[in-house]
Order: structure tokens, then C-alpha cells, then sequence
């Protein structure tokens, strides 16, 4: 049985799943459902200073898939709207009565030194485990000076993490926003200010939808929206690319990395943790399904990592990074193509559709009208995957490799690359 | 004790009836609507729109309502057939769209077309225009005789092509076994007439009631009076059994008490008999077994002569006469009916079976089923006599007697088309309307030759 136990910046936590700063863990009752459910850790939604800020009335935005299934949503919550001293409160007893669960503390305060010195005492005198820093937050708080408009700007986030390394004991975790061009950048300055590791993705700038009879982005706020932060599903490529990014880049490469972004089953979890990720946080799969999801996770992850043979978290740590690489250095001598297999084929012709319409034309359509049959013209495929992937039954099209008999070529040495190197 | 002759109304209560007679297939809710047309995979060269006999883009209108899109996918529908909104209640989709859905593939379940396309159609925004104009009037003038599925078809698209339509309908109502054959709980709330309300919103269509061929009005008026004919004016007539005992009281016509069922305000008031024999195996056998049970008829006995597997319905409409409780008896051919003047008390066939060349033979094993009421299902056949007995002018018939027709349903006379239940066919609404509509395009064409060379 596998040991999902696993340690992060020194602190140790029962299982890599912690849940991510925002509202499911706002307060103490929350975090102790959670705690109760099984999490392993919690990131307390961000402190701020006094007086907390006001929240608005309508917060959330969708964006639906066919059937109503929620593909992301966005927010335009801010930080935690309760006094701090309720929070601070809260967080010393929860972790006197959890103690061998993780509380990490979420901050946000104005760009000062004065002001993180103020707060960083009382936040560690909780008992928490270490803290992060809300670098990310793309709606509301970013006007008055805070979350994003720090994070941006990598001077900020070497400056602010290094007071808090100053005035504070606790393991600093700078949360990073993906609202920026190279993701290595801000992580690069968070290591300079002394960080003890990044968390990512926070949220995506967004507007989710628009009503088209009001007129009004959504979420509508009396006839009006603004853009929100994006989470769920739909932004998890775009997080595992910004990890793996990090965890590649020979500068960053040793910051531990708290994965974050889309997060909604074990394997999303494993994926993560391959990339880069130390652990994880997951939200919006706890906002959409309740804290229960917590038992998937762990039971997923644990299967199957007994039957790849892995018995801890660090036994397939980083295991994808030597396999992410530069398109340069793909090899161009690969050949894969489709085979539809008949027998599980249902004749639906979205292959032949997508391929005829938009791709190589490399799909061959025989039979009478009603009764279609739809086979690959092998020398016509260039191995797409679109077949595959518009294929609605599964394992009806697979990819199968095709031995060319030609040694490894990548565009860095190909004879039509001008620029080419000599090996 | 005896059980003769118990044939009576009111076997149940009005509340009863009122339940049993029901919607057969409710409407779909928004939320069904959207769990069931998610699961079309928009096929390309979709078999459903083969298997269509009028060719709705079934994928296309399913992910205009997916879309939300409702008034567009009732567009799409309507422009292939007219009638889209009754065949979505009474088609026999498991023999057609949905049987060959991709999804029943692996799954065993498909894609429910029959209730989405309902749920279009009952979904067209009526506070839009209306959604087909007609073209600039072309001066001609088309009889139709018939105003059920396909003389309503016709006359729709030949309206939209410009031309001016009478149609000719010997029934005091339009709509033709829409509105006097189809069980009653598939078609509820005056779904027929409503329906033929909307055709003709089109215009330039004249509907004459109680006008019937050969009686009121003959072929060869309508030809001289008018441009073209179009005669969708169904079977006729119904087969019989030619066996003893069938003139006896008790032994009715399918067809005819159906007719009056459908016609009937009070259902209660409708005589039913306690112990019921339906003849035939085909779909009017299933109705009037069906709608006999939910009429409060305690036993209902399906007879057929051949085995199951050679019945004419469908196993969606065989489950259904079994859930209402009707009983199958197969390879049982009449024999004969006991009774007198005064009524019926049963009924006798003889049993038959397969020999070894797979022919049906009678044996000497005779059986018996005791029956107030005998209802006869065996088929309906084609009534030639409308159309005259003056050889030259009247349109050729087939082998099997209806009138004959080419590829664009045009009969031996060049200016008279025929389609429905009058020519060959499967003899299903859907098909009438598709014969109606190909027919127009014919007279359409061939009018449209006329108007060009000046006649």
C-alpha cells in the first residue's frame, strides 16, 4: 500500500491534497469539515488588513459545457471579508485541535514593508504551518495596488518576499499568477527574495459569459460585470504548462512547486506531480462537488500508484520533466497513424468530418448512404490525433507507431533547417 | 352463468378513461431536452436522416436545440415535413430513426429523435413570422383529393411553389387517419387539427369537406377544372376474414370503431365489450387491442396466424400491448365465429405451423376462445371504385391494386399523381407526407414546363 504521507518546505502533511486559498476554507467551520473529510492541509483564504474589504452580491460566473457541466467558472470574491483578529482566532484553534494537519495562512497587505511587518508576527504567533503570499488574485485587489499588480512585477515580488522572510520564521510560499507572459520570470524573483517554494496557477483574467438580453457580463453585478479570476477544469493545460515551465527551467529547477489550477481527480493530481508539483491544491472540484472528492483522490492516487510500484510521493516526483522538452528537440523521424478499429466503430463519421473538413483528407468513406464505413488511407495520415480525438467511442481510433527504420532526427540537425547544428 | 353478449358502456369510470387515454409519450422536460439531444454525436451522412422518410437533418435540428435554438430546429424540421409535429408523436421511430442511431451501437439506447423532434416543433415561436412564404402566384390550379398526411403535404408545398390548391375531402374534418385512425392517447388535445391550422397559415389552400370522389365530384371534373390532380385518398376499404359467423353483431371493423372512438367527445358512452378478439397483428391490431383495455375490456386476445417474429408490429408496439394487459395468441387462423343474430360467444382457429419448407399449414388442432366482441385487423385494401369504371380515364392500378405510380408518383394519366396509403408503400404517415411532398415537386415541374412554353 502506498504511503501518500509526504513532506513540502519541511512541513509535513498526511496526503499531498491540501485545498487552495478561497472560500471553502474562509473560516473555521469550513476548515474542519474539510479536516474531518479527510484533507490534508488547508490555505487559510487570504488575510488582509483591517478593515476587511466589502464583497459584492453575485460572484460567481459559469462557463457550461453541453450538458451543464461546469468546464471552469470564474470569481470576483476578494479577500476574506471577516475581521483579522476573528481569523487569527480561528486559525490558533483549529490547529490546536488539528495538529497534524497543515495550515498554511494566505496574505495580502499593501506593498509597504511597514504593513507585512505588522502582520507577519500575528499570523505566526497561530501556531500555522508557514504562510503564502497572494501574488495572484486578478479582480478587485489588483486597483488597490495588491495580488496580481504585485505579482507582475517580479522587483515587487523579490522585495515583498524578502520582508517576509525577515520578519516572519515561517516557510514563505509565493503564489503566482499566470496573468504574465513567462511564467519563470516571477518565480525566478521569488527564489531571489528567498522563498521557500511557489504555488500556481492562481486564477485567469476572464469574462465567462455575456446576457445577451441585459447586455451584462457575467457574473452580473446590478447590470454591470468585471472581469473575473477563471478556475476549474478548463485551466488545468495552461497550469501544468506554467509548473512544468518552472520545474524545466535550469534557474528554478530545484523550487519546490505547490501544484494549482483545474485539479479534479487523483489523475489530475498524478499529472501534477510529475510535472513538477510537490504537492497539490485543489478548489473549485471541493466547490463543485463538496470536500468528499477528498476520498477519490487519495484512493485513486494509492491504487494506482501501487500498481506502477511507487511507494511515496517522491518515487514519481518530476518523472515527466525529462519528457517535456523544446519542440526542437522532437523527433522528426516519429511516424504515427490512425487505425479505426471496425469492430468498435459506431459509423458516426465525425472522424471523417473533422478530417475531410479541416485536416489531410486521410480517411476513406465506403458503404451506402445510412451505412458508412470509414477507414484511414495510411500514406495520407500525418498522425494528427483529431481522428482520436473527435472519435466518441473510446479506443475506437488508436494512434499506432509506425517503425520508419530512420535513427532520431530533431530540427536541430535537419538537413532543411538552414540554422541547423552539426552534431 | 353466462357471459353472452357483454358488450356495454361504461366500464370505467370518466376519470379512468380520461387517465388511460392520456398522452402516451409526455412532452420532454427543458432538462430532459438537454441530457437527451447532448447525446447526438452530429453524425456525418447521419443514418437517421437515410432512415427519415423525409429526410429531416435530424443532427442538425437536435444541436439547434442543444443550442438553444429551438425556433431554428421547428424550421429545419417543418421545411422537410410539414406534418413534423404529428410524426414525431406517431411515427414508428424504432423502425426507422432511432433504429439505426449510431448510439445503439454499444449502447443499446438511441438518441430519443421521436420526443426531441416533438419538443422542436411544440417549441416553434409562433410570435415569429411565419416561417415558409409562398411564391409569386403562377396561375395554376391543383385538385387534391384527400386532405390526410400526404394531400395536406402536397398542398403545403405546392402552395409555397405559388399555386392555387382545392382540396377535396370526403370527411367532415381534415387530417385523414391522423384525425379518424391513430390511437387516441398518441395524438391528445386536438393535436390533428391544430396542426393542419398551421399548413394552412401557407395559403392559397381550399379545403372542400364532404366532398367525396366518385360521389360528390369525379375524376374527370376535377381533371378538366383543373391543372393537375393530386388523390392521397387512402385504402378504402378493409379486408375480411371469409369466415362463418362474421356478419354476426359483435364482429367489427378495427378501423371503423377507431374512427368513432377518435370522433367521440364522451369516451364512456363507446360500447366495449368484456372479452375482446383482435385479429391481425398489425398496428391498427395493437390500437384497438390497446385502447379496448383502456377502455375497460377485461380480457384482450391478440390472435395472429403466424408466429411472432412475422408480426407486422413493431416490438416497441407489441410491449405496448402487453404492459396494458392484451394477450398473444400466434399461429392461430381463424376458423370460425359462434353466435347468432343477437351477438357473439366465441370464436374458433385452428392452429397452424411451419412445415419443413417453411410454409404455413393448417392442422386439425382447433381452439377456442370465448368473446363477446371480434375485431378484425387484418389489413386494409385499396377501394378502386372512386376513381370510375371508364378504363380510359381512370389511373392503371398495381399487382396488388392500388393505383399504380412512377418514380414521381405520377399515375398512367399524365396530369394525375397519386402517394399515401393509395399506392404501395408501407402505408405510415411519414411516408405519405414524403410522397406528398415529392409528388408537388412533380406537378411543380411539370407546371412549371407548361408556364415556360407558354401553355
Amino acid at each position: 500500500m502506498a504511503n501518500l504521507a509526504c513532506e513540502f518546505i519541511g512541513i509535513k502533511s498526511i496526503n499531498p491534497f491540501w485545498l487552495a486559498s478561497a472560500p471553502p476554507t474562509d473560516k473555521a467551520y469550513n476548515v474542519v469539515r474539510a479536516f474531518e473529510a479527510g484533507w490534508g492541509g488547508v490555505v487559510w483564504k487570504t488575510l488582509g488588513e483591517d478593515p476587511a474589504p466589502i464583497n459584492v452580491s453575485s460572484r460567481y460566473g459559469a462557463h457550461y459545457g453541453q450538458n451543464r457541466q461546469v468546464l471552469g467558472f470564474n470569481n470576483i470574491e476578494l479577500i476574506t471579508d471577516r475581521p483579522l483578529q476573528v481569523n487569527l482566532d480561528e486559525i490558533t484553534q483549529v490547529k490546536k485541535d488539528w495538529p497534524d494537519r497543515v495550515i498554511i495562512v494566505s496574505l495580502m497587505v499593501p506593498c509597504e514593508e511597514e504593513s507585512w511587518k505588522n502582520i507577519l508576527p500575528k499570523v505566526e504567533a497561530t501556531g500555522a504551518d508557514g504562510i503564502e503570499l497572494n501574488f495572484g488574485c486578478p479582480h478587485g485587489m489588483p486597483e488597490r495596488g495588491m495580488g496580481a499588480a504585485v505579482g507582475q512585477v517580479p522587483e515587487y515580488i523579490e522585495m515583498v518576499t524578502r520582508w517576509c522572510k525577515q520578519y516572519c520564521s515561517l516557510p514563505v510560499i509565493v503564489k503566482l499568477t499566470p496573468n504574465i507572459t513567462d511564467v519563470r520570470l516571477p518565480a525566478a524573483a521569488a527564489m531571489r527574495g528567498g522563498a521557500d517554494a511557489v504555488s500556481l496557477i492562481n486564477t485567469i483574467n476572464s469574462i465567462t459569459s455575456v446576457n445577451l438580453d441585459t447586455m451584462s457580463p457575467e457574473p452580473s453585478v446590478d447590470g454591470k460585470g468585471t472581469h473575473g479570476g477563471y478556475c476549474g477544469s478548463a485551466v488545468k493545460p495552461i497550469a501544468l504548462s506554467m509548473v512544468s515551465e518552472i520545474a524545466r527551467d535550469p534557474e528554478t529547477a530545484n523550487m519546490p512547486i505547490s501544484g494549482i489550477g483545474g485539479i479534479s481527480n487523483w489523475r489530475d493530481a498524478a499529472e501534477f506531480i510529475t510535472l513538477g508539483a510537490t504537492n497539490v491544491q485543489v478548489c473549485t472540484a471541493a466547490m463543485l462537488y463538496g470536500f468528499k472528492i477528498i476520498d477519490d483522490l487519495c484512493d485513486g492516487l494509492s491504487d494506482w500508484m501501487d500498481t506502477k510500484g511507487y511507494k511515496n510521493i517522491n518515487d514519481f516526483s518530476r518523472k515527466a520533466i525529462p519528457n517535456t522538452t523544446d519542440w526542437k528537440h522532437l523527433n522528426m523521424n516519429y511516424k504515427r497513424i490512425a487505425h479505426i478499429d471496425q469492430d468498435i466503430c459506431i459509423g458516426c463519421g465525425r472522424c471523417f468530418a473533422a478530417c475531410e473538413d479541416t485536416s489531410h483528407q486521410s480517411i476513406l468513406q465506403t458503404g451506402d448512404l445510412g451505412k458508412r464505413k470509414y477507414t484511414i488511407i495510411d500514406e495520407e495520415c500525418v498522425g494528427c490525433n483529431l481522428c482520436e480525438i473527435t472519435c466518441p467511442e473510446p479506443n475506437a481510433i488508436k494512434m499506432v507507431d509506425i517503425d520508419t527504420g530512420k535513427p532520431h532526427l530533431s530540427w536541430l540537425h535537419h538537413p532543411e533547417n538552414p540554422y541547423r547544428e552539426e552534431k | 352463468m353466462s357471459f353472452t353478449h357483454d358488450i356495454k358502456s361504461n366500464r370505467l369510470l370518466d376519470v379512468e378513461i380520461s387517465d388511460n387515454f392520456s398522452d402516451i409519450a409526455p412532452p420532454l422536460s427543458d432538462k430532459q431536452v438537454l441530457v437527451a439531444s447532448e447525446r447526438c454525436l452530429f453524425c456525418y451522412d447521419a443514418p437517421c436522416i437515410t432512415a427519415c422518410p423525409t429526410g429531416i437533418d435530424i443532427p442538425l435540428f437536435i444541436r439547434k436545440i442543444n443550442t438553444g435554438n429551438n425556433h431554428g430546429a421547428a424550421k429545419e424540421i417543418l421545411s422537410a415535413n410539414i406534418l413534423g409535429g404529428s410524426c414525431a408523436r406517431v411515427c414508428p421511430t424504432e423502425t426507422l430513426c432511432e433504429q439505426v442511431c449510431v448510439r445503439n451501437k454499444h449502447e443499446e439506447s438511441p438518441v430519443e429523435i421521436g420526443r426531441l423532434q416533438r419538443y422542436a416543433v411544440d417549441h416553434l415561436d409562433t410570435t415569429q413570422p411565419y416561417p415558409f412564404t409562398r411564391a409569386e402566384s403562377t396561375g395554376k390550379h391543383i385538385a387534391i383529393v384527400g386532405a390526410g398526411p400526404a394531400g395536406l403535404s402536397c398542398a403545403h408545398q405546392l402552395a409555397r411553389e405559388g399555386h392555387q390548391v382545392t382540396i377535396f375531402e370526403a370527411a367532415p374534418k381534415s387530417g385523414g387517419l391522423n384525425e379518424y385512425g391513430i390511437a387516441l392517447y398518441k395524438l391528445v388535445d386536438d393535436y390533428t387539427q391544430k396542426e393542419i391550422e398551421f399548413v394552412l397559415k401557407i395559403g392559397g389552400i381550399d379545403i372542400q369537406y364532404e366532398k367525396a370522389l366518385g360521389r360528390d365530384v369525379s375524376l374527370a371534373q376535377l381533371r378538366e377544372k383543373h391543372d393537375a390532380v393530386f388523390l392521397g385518398i387512402g385504402m378504402g376499404d378493409v379486408n375480411a376474414l371469409n369466415i362463418p359467423g362474421e356478419h354476426y353483431p359483435g364482429v367489427e371493423d378495427a378501423v371503423a370503431y377507431i374512427k368513432e372512438l377518435r370522433q367521440k367527445s364522451e369516451l364512456s358512452n363507446l360500447p366495449v365489450g368484456r372479452r375482446v378478439v383482435v385479429i391481425g397483428a398489425g398496428m391498427t391490431a395493437i390500437d384497438i387491442a390497446v385502447q379496448s383495455k383502456k377502455l375497460g375490456a377485461e380480457d384482450v386476445t391478440i390472435v395472429y396466424r403466424r408466429d411472432k417474429s412475422a408480426m407486422g408490429a413493431s416490438q416497441h408496439e407489441q410491449d405496448l400491448a402487453q404492459t396494458n394487459g392484451a394477450t398473444f395468441i400466434c399461429n392461430a387462423q381463424p376458423k370460425e365465429i359462434i353466435g347468432s343474430d343477437t351477438g357473439i360467444t366465441e370464436m374458433t382457429f385452428n392452429k397452424t405451423m411451419l412445415d419443413d419448407n417453411g410454409k404455413l399449414v393448417v392442422t386439425d388442432d382447433i381452439i377456442s376462445i370465448p368473446c363477446d366482441v371480434v375485431f378484425k385487423a387484418i389489413g386494409q385494401k385499396f377501394e378502386s371504385s372512386p376513381l370510375g369504371n371508364d378504363s380510359e380515364s381512370k389511373p392503371a392500378l398495381d399487382q396488388r391494386g392500388r393505383i399504380a405510380v412512377n418514380d414521381n408518383f405520377q399515375t398512367s394519366l399524365n396530369d394525375v399523381y397519386a402517394g399515401g396509403d393509395c399506392i404501395n408503400g408501407k402505408d405510415l404517415v411519414v411516408e405519405a407526407v414524403d410522397h406528398g411532398n415529392k409528388a408537388a415537386l412533380a406537378i411543380h415541374q411539370q407546371l412549371k414546363k407548361q408556364i415556360n412554353q407558354g401553355e
